[in-house]
């Protein structure tokens, strides 16, 4: 399971997704992700170790982004993965998920 | 005074003609609602009756022409639309024109009466009250807006919509190396990722594809390269591309520049000045395609509007497109410069190049045998030059049947009030073009059967309400092709044929016996036979009994057929199927022992040598096994009985004819291949030989029979049906 739950207490579930998040992989990270949904109050989601994402990833994390919003769940994203950041900085999607960024220097562009 | 009373005797009829024109333009309007040219014959028909009743001082007359001239002006210039609603003002405006000058010529000094003058106020109202209908459609404002709010603003961009198809991901799809390769060819200005349509929860499934991206692209690449870089997805995803407004300018120029001599159409004019791809083009035109599948009784969409709405094109551009093939149009139409030529002139010609084409074999024939290889290269250029001129000589006499299909137009008005019916034509396919001659010869049985269709067919509307239909009747007039022929159809939505009627007087006739075998179909032809009307109340229109079998005699003389599918209660179509040419056609020789034969080529399906794996022929039962299909045959040989001995039968073939639905196989023992063949008539003496409809000379003088394979189709038919006991007995015919 390329999930891990790193820690739940008081609503805050932190979660954090690793490896890659495409199109082999969202069948099996939306079900991990959709239970959390259901109970949490708070979810963040840690991206660091995401090596790599395409279309079918960022739709998964657009439709957590919606089901939280529509649930009042308050949800963020965080450590994005140098993957992550370069899809969302060509889709311009930073605004959309609204979570501070921060991009190391070690990276090579974008 | 008297010279007064002659002018005034040419403005009448001068008026009379123009409004007749007028009428007529009108009603095919209705049809061809954006047929500029019959606009302009409109206005021309308003504005000369206007001038020339001003020349008379007849005020009435130049007061209410000027304004549906005026009208009319603003059509032809695109500002108003033209519809149903004001055709049929314009209609009653030709009408009240008409009395205007009737009241003028008779009553030259009286006042108007007081009814014609409320008739034209009124007229004049609806003419001018709704001056700007919905042509307004076009804001020149760039924007793209999306649901799920956010839009892109675009100066100088290229604007991209792709909307990708659910299943994209699952064949293979990233749509994000999509957007990173477009990065290659320009900047992005601006992207916009929405997943408005994504379902919620379980619904979701996350291996579908549910984002769309509005892309603001600037690059100066075209448009062609732009959509390149998507024509890996085009299968599962809309794209859409808008040029950006800089190129715009660049766009009208172009299309300002494009030569005018000759009509193009639109998404072609498009397409060549780059505005627009051959894809969008043919995009467009399937859509227009599935509106008019979906919904037969609405006017499909102009493609200039279906492109504006599918955003790949703005208005303004397609707006000067359009005027600018409306001035092309009318720079021809001035232009245009028909020459008329004695039709005897154009037969002799055709006779010539008939002449030419059997020599030019017979030379191609001499240089084969002699093997002149210098001359073969000189022969064959020659050769294509033959045939390209046989076929713009045939060409010469094409017309289309559109002109002939929308006389019935009157035809079905008048008759149907005559019969107190409520009788819609719809005509298609009028441009299929086929040989004037044989267009002169069809009109007579068309309007017979078209006479047939509004008299027999259509039910009067008390009856077909209580059908259950609706109270209009529609008749079908058809025209397409198909292969090498051309099939005009007439189909009636009344009562169709009633079999046991037909049955009932055939019999009383003495036509058929009581123990008659009949398919439906052979009922239903039994209609052409002479003699036979199941009407019982003859009309003034139809029904004595007589036409049936002239209509049949006059269609099987132009080499053609005619075939009848009617269900009880739902209606009757009466296809008939013409050769397109009389003259010359591309045949294909077969022969049989010494003996040479032509079968049009445009109903050979296939060739197959016989016994191969795939053809198998059962003597015994009279068929052929044609890779599982069955196909009834006919030996050549035998049925033209010239066949000397049988056992000396080397090899083979099966020349597969299709005529309509029916197929047959010929067995021939020689194939040759393709052929010019300048028809000949055959003489009186060979008049009522079965199996052939006339002969060519061949390049080596020889003479092959051209076959009628309608005929011998049927007669391969007949022998299949009938046990043949011994094979040589079928040597007698």
């Amino acid at each position: 399971m390329a999930i891990q739950l790193k820690q739940q207490k008081k609503g805050v579930t932190q979660l954090a997704i690793q490896g890659e998040l495409t199109i082999y992989s969202v069948l099996e990270h939306k079900q991990a992700l959709s239970q959390y949904l259901s109970s949490a109050k708070d979810i963040q989601i840690d991206l660091a170790d995401v090596t790599e994402i395409d279309s079918a990833g960022l739709q998964l994390l657009m439709f957590l982004k919606q089901e939280a919003v529509s649930r009042d769940i308050s949800f963020s994203l965080s450590q994005h993965s140098e993957a992550v950041v370069e899809v969302l900085e060509l889709l311009n999607l930073s605004k959309h998920f609204g979570d501070p960024i921060v991009i190391s220097a070690d990276w090579k562009s974008s | 005074m008297s010279e007064l009373d002659a002018a005034l005797t040419v403005f009448a009829q001068e008026a009379e003609e123009l409004l007749t024109d007028m009428e007529d333009a009108l009603l095919s309007l209705e049809t061809k609602p954006d047929d500029s040219e019959t606009i302009n014959s409109l206005f021309r028909a308003m504005h000369t009756i206007k001038g020339s009743s001003g020349l008379f001082g007849f005020n009435a007359i130049v007061g209410f022409t000027h304004e549906a001239e005026s009208v009319l002006d603003k059509v032809r210039n695109g500002e108003r639309g033209i519809d149903a609603e004001l055709i049929s003002v314009l209609l009653d405006s030709k009408d009240h024109t008409a009395k205007l000058i009737e009241h003028c010529l008779t009553q030259k000094e009286a006042a108007l009466p007081a009814s014609l003058a409320a008739d034209g106020e009124r007229l004049i109202r609806q003419l001018t009250g709704r001056q700007t209908t919905d042509m307004q459609q076009s804001d020149d404002s760039v924007q793209l807006e999306i649901e799920g709010g956010g839009e892109i603003s675009v100066d100088d961009n290229w604007l991209i919509s792709l909307e990708f198809q659910k299943d994209a991901f699952r064949n293979g799809m990233d749509p994000l190396s999509f957007i990173r390769y477009l990065r290659t060819l320009g900047e992005i200005k601006q992207i916009l990722t929405v997943a408005s349509e994504m379902p919620v929860d379980d619904d979701m499934d996350p291996e579908s594809c549910y984002l769309h991206f509005k892309i603001a692209f600037q690059s100066d690449a075209n448009k062609q390269t732009i959509e390149a870089v998507f024509d890996f997805a085009s299968d599962d995803c809309d794209i859409k591309i808008l040029p950006p407004n800089s190129k715009l300018e660049e766009y009208l120029n172009l299309l300002n520049a494009q030569d005018d001599n000759h009509v193009k159409r639109l998404g072609d004019m498009l397409v060549q000045v780059g505005a627009l791809t051959q894809n969008d083009v043919n995009h467009a035109l399937q859509s227009q395609q599935a509106n008019v599948d979906a919904e037969q009784e609405a006017p499909s969409k102009p493609l200039g509007e279906i492109l504006v709405e599918q955003h790949v094109v703005q208005q303004p551009l397609v707006d000067q497109a359009l005027k600018k093939q409306e001035q092309t149009k009318q720079k021809l139409a001035s232009e245009a410069n028909y020459i008329r030529v004695d039709a005897s002139k154009l037969g002799h010609l055709i006779n010539l190049v008939g002449e030419l084409v059997i020599s030019s074999a017979a030379m191609n024939l001499i240089v084969e045998r002699h093997g002149l290889s210098d001359a073969g290269d000189v022969a064959a250029s020659m050769n294509a030059l033959v045939s390209s001129i046989r076929d713009t000589a045939l060409e010469l006499r094409m017309v289309q049947i559109g002109e002939t299909f929308s006389r019935f137009k009157r035809v079905v008005r008048d008759v149907s009030k005559e019969l107190n019916k409520d009788i819609e034509l719809y005509i298609s396919g009028g441009e299929t073009e086929l040989d004037k001659t044989v267009v002169e010869k069809i009109n007579d049985p068309l309007t017979h059967l078209i006479r047939n269709a509004l008299d027999h067919g259509i039910e009067s509307p008390a009856q077909r309400v209580a059908a259950g239909k609706p109270a209009q009747g529609t008749v079908q007039l058809n025209a397409y092709h198909e292969s090498g022929h051309i099939v005009i159809q007439i189909a009636d939505d009344g009562a169709g044929l009633n079999s046991e009627k037909i049955l009932d007087k055939a019999l009383a006739n003495g036509l058929i016996k009581p123990d008659h075998d009949l398919s439906q179909q052979e009922i239903h032809n039994l209609i052409f036979a002479a003699g036979l009307s199941t009407k019982d109340q003859a009309t003034n229109l139809s029904g004595r009994g007589v036409g049936m079998d002239v209509v049949k005699k006059n269609i099987e003389a132009l080499r053609g057929s005619v075939e009848i599918d009617s269900i009880e209660g739902e209606g009757t179509t009466i296809s008939i199927r013409l050769p397109l040419t009389l003259a010359i056609i591309d045949g294909f020789m077969v022969g049989t022992g010494q003996d040479r034969y032509i079968i049009p080529l445009s109903m050979v399906d296939e060739c197959i040598e016989m016994n191969a794996n795939e053809c198998e022929i059962d003597e015994i039962q009279h068929y052929i096994n044609l890779r599982g299909q069955v196909l009834p045959y006919l030996r050549l040989g035998d049925y033209f009985h010239n066949q000397i001995a049988d056992s000396n039968r080397k090899r083979e073939s099966v020349v597969v004819v299709k005529f309509g639905q029916t197929k047959a196989g010929f067995v021939v023992d020689e194939l040759h291949g393709e052929h010019q063949t300048v028809i000949k008539p055959l003489g009186k003496v060979f008049e009522r030989l079965n199996g052939i409809t006339g002969a060519t000379v061949l390049g080596d003088g020889n003479v092959a029979l051209i076959l009628d394979v309608q005929g011998l189709i049927q007669a391969a038919i007949k022998n299949k049906s009938r046990p043949a006991p011994f094979l040589t007995s079928q040597r007698i015919q």
